[in-house]
């Protein structure tokens, strides 16, 4: 299951809803708002997606993950608009027969989610500016 | 042929607009596209060279010919992209 989401993430939900019997691994990823990138002060977040293809880059990436390992279910949610430091801004929980699967199959999921879902993210600064984070420049 | 290309995070700032519209001929490249959004766009200049193309919900390169009713986006680097120094090699 995938989604994109202007609402809080329930991190319990979604793990809980990859839960099975034939799976004795659950693991699940948060990536949160963190308050410091080296000495910089960040307050807020502000994430936008492209939604049509961020929603065609997760489905794919969800097919990725279940050619590679055995899945019982895997979710991942993305959370856009405004966000406060601390806020879940993206999840992932993947289910497996055992946790060597799990783990490989969730870090998977989320490098490569980082590396092709087009999802800005606009860091909103303690001195009042704001920045689009773009590697490279 | 008249195009519209859809523009995210710093380019539609720069923009000051979520779509431009361009006009190029028939069978025009991506790369064309390129070129001519920076000509047009001064301000797009920067980002443009270091964006991707979407082309119908997919990354195009720069030799691809695109049909006259594409969805065109230009997609400026995702935090997450360029900058992973690790790319995803991993396999089970």
């Amino acid at each position: 299951m995938i989604q994109l989401t202007a609402e809080p993430i329930d991190h319990a939900l979604l793990t809980e809803q990859v839960r099975q019997a034939n799976c004795g691994a659950v693991v699940t990823f948060l990536g949160t708002v963190r308050d410091l990138t080296g000495e910089r002060v960040t307050v807020a977040l502000d994430y936008q997606a492209y939604p049509g293809m961020a929603e065609k880059k997760l489905a794919e990436i969800e097919q990725e993950v279940r050619k590679r390992w055995p899945v019982g279910e895997l979710v991942m949610v993305h959370r856009l608009g405004h966000l406060e430091v601390g806020d879940i801004s993206v999840a992932v929980s993947v289910s497996c027969a055992h946790r060597a699967q799990a783990f490989d199959a969730c870090r998977y999921a989320i490098d490569r989610l980082k590396e092709l879902v087009p999802i800005w993210k606009k860091e909103n600064w303690d001195d009042g500016t704001t920045e689009w984070v773009h590697p490279g420049s | 042929m008249k195009v519209r290309i859809r523009l995210f995070a710093r380019a539609r700032d720069l923009a000051g607009a979520d779509t431009v519209e361009l006009e190029l001929p028939p069978g025009s490249t991506v790369a064309e596209l390129r070129r001519q959004l920076a000509m047009d766009r001064p301000a797009l200049a920067g980002i443009v060279a270091r964006s991707a193309l979407a082309v119908n919900d997919e990354f195009a390169e720069d030799s691809l010919t695109f049909p006259l009713d594409a969805e065109i986006a230009l997609l400026p680097p995702v935090s997450g992209g360029a900058n992973s120094h690790e790319k995803v090699s991993r396999r089970p």
